[in-house]
């Protein structure tokens, strides 16, 4: 035991950077958050106003608004970018001729910075000339208008996390290549069909790896930022000096995510109260996912 | 049975080639517009009717593209720097020593991980703006001394893989923690903490948020996230320009990765591992 309390202070004195930090850029600023919650505060002058930023905030259709996108790419985003990674994968697990070539094809769009492929992706889509409405005009279809619709704004998005999920492939890729030979053996000798192999003995094997990227996605789907704004501007032709007009979420709103409508509340309109609103309903809603995660881990950690 | 298989093989390899091709168009598309000139790039004309190679040159010339680079090289190469300055010890104190508290602070650091920025973003903005920091990088570059959750966690999931047998050893032997860190487990995390420095630089070339927040409205400061963002609003009808400067911010990147590649490869399959 007191070998343990002796490890303990050591092992202290090495988190001690790190446990500083967490009071300085986690502890703190939550609980300040929950303070100007409840106060008027644009950088100048700091009133109390008890609930009204929680009553202005339930009343604000935008928050309604940016709320529902910010679930639609949970719900459609994120297992279409898991459900597609894995089924890369499980290809690439089958072609034996150039394999490297495709796993590095594959993997190449996912380092391609995010403002930088957003910003191809409204060139590409964009409905005068760019170059998916062209091929899609030779084949006879008429191509939406993408980014510039409001009902194709959010699919669009969902193509461009498409074309950067090789990272999770590549995750998936290596999960699927650990799955040991032999079961899969024994399974052909008993006589399982391809689909049986999968459903028995690949996914429950690799299920844990699924698991935690569906999760980590959901988290970061509730982030979503960088993307959505770079298209609501782009596509819509506005710069955002400071002080500059632009709402965003265009087009109609559609592109609105939570994240996004936080930040311009409080750092374009200045309603920083407010906006520490929304950051507890954001902090609400990660932390209900944060904690499915936390139990995978705990399962795992238990296990291994 | 082989007929079938050879059907089988034939259907994989067909999809694998469109797949790849999908994943190639975009970037075929982008070289062929960022080549055209100012009058076909208005055009639906795909292919290029003369080879305007001088568009990279007006890059260069139209934007602060050499500023951008140089501002995002500091940012990414000093905040990684001080990432793993911060993040090794940690790290290493979570994996190696035995306490009371040691799971709640993992858990901790997976919470912070997993966390918004923007959730904590407004007192944080007000200690910089009290610091007169704003409108500099430097609020995105400082909170890297005080350790970084997803390099923390990266780091602690690989060291927690090393036999504790290698460093009981060299504590029977009299080493201290420090030489213990240096001697066995640096040189033995090497694959790790090449991988974590990696992703940190290149979240920080990527990041757009950041910069967005705290780097100002004077383009002098900025980074080249921030400056391609707000390319096209500035040339607006010129895509090829556009696409000549989204093909400049990410030939870097791309040139790095061929370079790195096993480290990259090794590293994101760590961050697959389930713990």
């Amino acid at each position: 035991m007191a070998f343990t309390r002796r490890e303990g202070a050591r092992a202290l004195l090495w988190l001690s950077p790190w446990l500083v930090g967490i009071a300085v850029f986690f502890v703190y600023p939550l609980a300040s958050t929950v303070y100007f919650s409840f106060h008027r505060y644009d950088l100048f002058t700091l009133e109390f106003i008890g609930l009204d930023n929680w009553r202005y905030a339930f009343s604000d259709p935008r928050l309604l608004q940016s709320g529902l996108n910010t679930l639609w790419l949970v719900v459609f985003m994120v297992p279409a970018q898991v459900l597609f990674a894995l089924g890369v994968a499980q290809l690439l697990t089958k072609i034996k001729s150039g394999s490297g070539v495709l796993r590095t094809l594959f993997y190449l769009p996912s380092l391609v910075p995010t403002v930088a492929g957003t910003v191809a992706f409204v060139y590409l889509l964009n409905p005068a000339t760019g170059p998916v409405n062209q091929v899609l005009a030779w084949i006879g279809i008429t191509g939406p208008d993408w980014f510039g619709s409001a009902a194709w704004a959010k699919p669009s998005l969902t193509l461009l996390a498409l074309w950067g999920a090789g990272n999770t492939v590549m995750i998936f890729l290596a999960a699927l290549l650990d799955v040991p030979r032999h079961l899969y053996e024994a399974a052909a000798i008993d006589g399982a069909g391809a689909w049986r192999q999968f459903r028995n003995i690949t996914l429950p094997v690799i299920s844990p790896v699924l698991m935690f990227s569906a999760v980590t996605g959901v988290i970061y789907a509730v982030q979503y930022f960088t993307q959505a704004m770079i298209a609501s501007r782009v596509a819509s032709g506005a710069t955002d000096s400071a002080g500059s007009t632009f709402t965003p979420g265009y087009p109609d709103g559609a592109l609105l995510t939570l994240p996004q409508h936080l930040f311009h509340t409080g750092f374009r309109d200045w309603s920083m109260g407010l906006a520490c609103v929304y950051a507890i309903m954001l902090f609400a809603v990660s932390m209900v996912f944060t904690l499915v995660l936390l139990r995978q881990f705990n399962r795992a950690e238990a296990t291994s | 049975m082989t007929r079938r298989r050879g059907l089988v093989w034939i259907a994989q390899h067909a999809i694998a080639i469109a797949l790849a091709l999908m994943f190639l168009g975009p970037v075929v598309f982008i070289v062929l517009t960022a080549l055209m000139t100012d009058e076909q790039a208005l055009t639906s004309r795909l292919w290029p009717d003369q080879w305007n190679w001088h568009n990279f040159a007006e890059v260069f010339a139209r934007s602060e593209l050499l500023t951008w680079t140089a501002n995002t090289f500091m940012y990414a190469s000093l905040a990684t720097i001080f990432m793993l300055a911060s993040s090794i010890p940690a790290a290493y104190a979570l994996s190696r020593f035995r306490f009371r508290g040691g799971k709640a602070a993992f858990l901790v650091v997976i919470s912070a991980m997993m966390l918004p920025p923007q959730v904590v973003a407004v007192p944080i903005y007000l200690v910089w703006a009290r610091l007169g920091l704003t409108d500099t990088l430097w609020p995105l570059i400082l909170p890297m001394l005080f350790g970084d959750a997803f390099s923390i966690f990266l780091l602690r999931q690989f060291l927690i893989t090393i036999p504790r047998d290698y460093t009981d050893a060299a504590r029977v032997d009299g080493c201290s923690d420090v030489r213990i860190l240096f001697t066995v487990i640096l040189p033995m995390a090497r694959p790790a903490i090449a991988a974590v420095a990696l992703f940190s630089f290149f979240y920080c070339w990527n990041d757009y948020y950041g910069p967005l927040l705290y780097a100002g409205v004077d383009q002098e400061g900025w980074t080249l996230s921030l400056g391609l963002a707000t390319f096209k609003a500035f040339h607006s009808v010129q895509w090829n320009l556009t696409m000549a400067a989204t093909l400049l911010v990410t030939a870097p990147v791309i040139v790095l990765f061929l370079f790195a590649q096993k480290v990259f490869i090794e590293g994101v399959t760590l961050t697959g591992v389930k713990g």
